[in-house]
């Protein structure tokens, strides 16, 4: 019974956590390309004449987003558009679940830890979920019965599964240095030292790994450089015959794609919730010296670490969305295919051979 | 791949701009936010409905009728403006007046705003130099068209 609530609980903070970073992610991606612009930004949405630099711009939109009508096009398969929306934010949303926040706490008798669910194949199970995602946008390509959606959902799923090769084969060399799927016992791992004073994170171990997979990564959130699925300028994407909250569902899968993306950026390359010489007892300096703490102090501390490293990443994707212009289609195959995957495939082969040369 | 790879020196260089906009901007921001008044700004941005930008001294705006010294316009009913508009905004009602050197007077002068395309035409046109384009308001809205007709005394104030 209590083990069922605690799960209880920690789905709903995970979910909490997640879709109020996905909010306030629209904001800070409105905000973000405004300073980088040299503009102010969205500041004008205000609840009693107080606008803390327009910190309630997402609840107005939401608002706005659910009061609109709900339109189906009348030659659309109705019930198919009405749930591919729900498919690509299903399959984003329940990632979630195998990512680990922090380390395990004890609370009196009882370990929990900071993950609603501890798989064996964390890693596996994320990259499933996100496949799968493609669901939603070839079902919602397709089911609008409109020729431009019908191309933008083949043109989206084409994206998506070219960079799931380049995704897949990028963290292959990743499971060979920290032998694990688990996603706990990575990160784990990731805490070790390496010549006595590196963390021993996937970036020092695996910078073409991290490369390849920062690329294929950002292809499968679909924005720009990557946006030929959607493309809202130019070319007509997969979800032009939505409108109100079902558009708006697709539009949260594309700020939750990133923050999973930041999560497994950090979690696998960036050492997780670790800090640098951080132990469950306090700092160990490398130079000498130490920092006691007690064991919560370093929760948090981990907890607040993780934070900082997944807002880090949701910053710089937000940074890259709005530095660069949009591939075309031949060059996007051209380089999921002809750079990134040989890359990979480099990777593997080298992560091999040094592995044998130091065994 | 090559060609691609040689592009890698130019993606790096996007992104230092983008980035180097972010950081001194969000300096700028954040000396705003501690009070310290700096010479450059943070963003270029005019908030509008409050901060107005200033118009040039040539920008064409809303039009006036300029008065006589008894406060009626200068206009003498020509007809000069209303045909030389392009858009054919401009309805000119012209009236005997008993004042020799005038001799005609507006009794209407009507400019729909709505149809004005705010080419000055009309302003170069005018003989006595009495239509201007320079009352400086450009918040030009309505929520009827009719809001929109201006009639001689609003063109006169």
């Amino acid at each position: 019974m209590i083990e069922a609530l605690i799960v209880f609980i920690k789905i709903v903070c995970a979910l909490a956590w997640f879709l109020l970073l996905t909010l306030y992610l629209t904001w800070l991606e409105r905000k973000e390309s405004a300073v980088i612009q040299d503009r102010i930004g969205a500041n004008r949405a205000s609840i009693f004449g107080i606008r803390i630099i327009g910190l309630f711009q997402p609840f107005a939109d939401a608002i706005k987003m659910i009061f609109k009508e709900d339109f189906v096009p009348a030659f659309s398969r109705k019930f198919l558009h009405t749930i591919a929306p729900f498919i690509s934010f299903f399959f984003v949303a329940i990632t979630i679940s195998a990512i680990p926040f922090g380390d395990s706490i004890r609370i009196g008798e009882r370990t929990i830890s900071l993950q609603i669910l501890d798989f064996n194949v964390g890693l596996l199970f994320i990259l499933a979920m996100l496949s799968l995602g493609i669901y939603g946008i070839i079902l919602s390509g397709w089911s609008s019965n409109n020729r431009y959606t019908l191309v933008g959902g083949l043109r989206g799923a084409a994206q998506l599964i070219s960079y799931e090769v380049a995704l897949g084969l990028s963290l292959i060399g990743l499971i060979m240095v920290y032998p694990s799927l688990k996603l706990s016992s990575l990160v784990q791992l990731q805490g070790e030292l390496l010549f006595g004073f590196l963390p021993k994170w996937g970036i020092f171990l695996q910078p073409l790994g991290f490369i390849v997979f920062l690329f294929a990564a950002l292809a499968e959130t679909k924005r720009a450089p990557f946006d030929l699925p959607e493309a809202e300028s130019e070319i007509i994407g997969f979800f032009t015959e939505y409108g109100g909250l079902k558009w708006g569902l697709f539009m949260m899968t594309d700020f939750m794609e990133i923050i999973i993306v930041s999560t497994l950026l950090t979690t696998l390359f960036f050492g997780g919730w670790q800090v640098p010489w951080l132990a469950a007892d306090g700092f160990h300096w490398p130079w000498g010296g130490e920092w006691l703490m007690a064991p919560w102090v370093v929760t948090v501390f981990h907890v607040a670490v993780f934070n900082i490293k997944v807002f880090f990443f949701c910053w710089l994707q937000i940074l890259i969305r709005w530095t660069y212009p949009r591939f075309r289609y031949d060059q996007l195959m051209d380089f999921g295919w002809k750079l990134l995957i040989p890359l990979s495939l480099v990777n593997i082969i080298g992560t091999g051979i040094v592995m044998s040369i130091i065994r | 791949m090559i060609k691609a790879l040689g592009y890698f020196v130019e993606i790096i260089r996007g992104i230092l701009i983008t980035s180097r906009h972010f950081f001194v901007n969000m300096f700028f921001h954040i000396l705003k936010v501690f009070g310290i008044k700096t010479k450059r700004k943070g963003a270029v941005t005019i908030q509008f409905p409050e901060q107005k930008k200033e118009i040039a001294a040539r920008h064409r705006s809303l039009h006036r009728l300029v008065p006589n010294k008894d406060g009626k316009p200068r206009c003498v009913a020509c007809m000069l403006c209303a045909t030389v508009c392009p858009s054919e905004c401009i309805y000119v009602e012209a009236a005997e007046d008993p004042n020799l050197e005038m001799q005609k007077y507006p009794s209407k002068f009507i400019i729909d705003i709505g149809r004005c395309c705010f080419c000055g035409f009309c302003v170069e046109a005018c003989p006595e130099d009495a239509i201007r384009m320079d009352t400086g308001n450009i918040e030009l809205a309505g929520y009827t068209r009719d809001d929109l007709v201006y009639d001689l005394d609003k063109l006169l104030k």
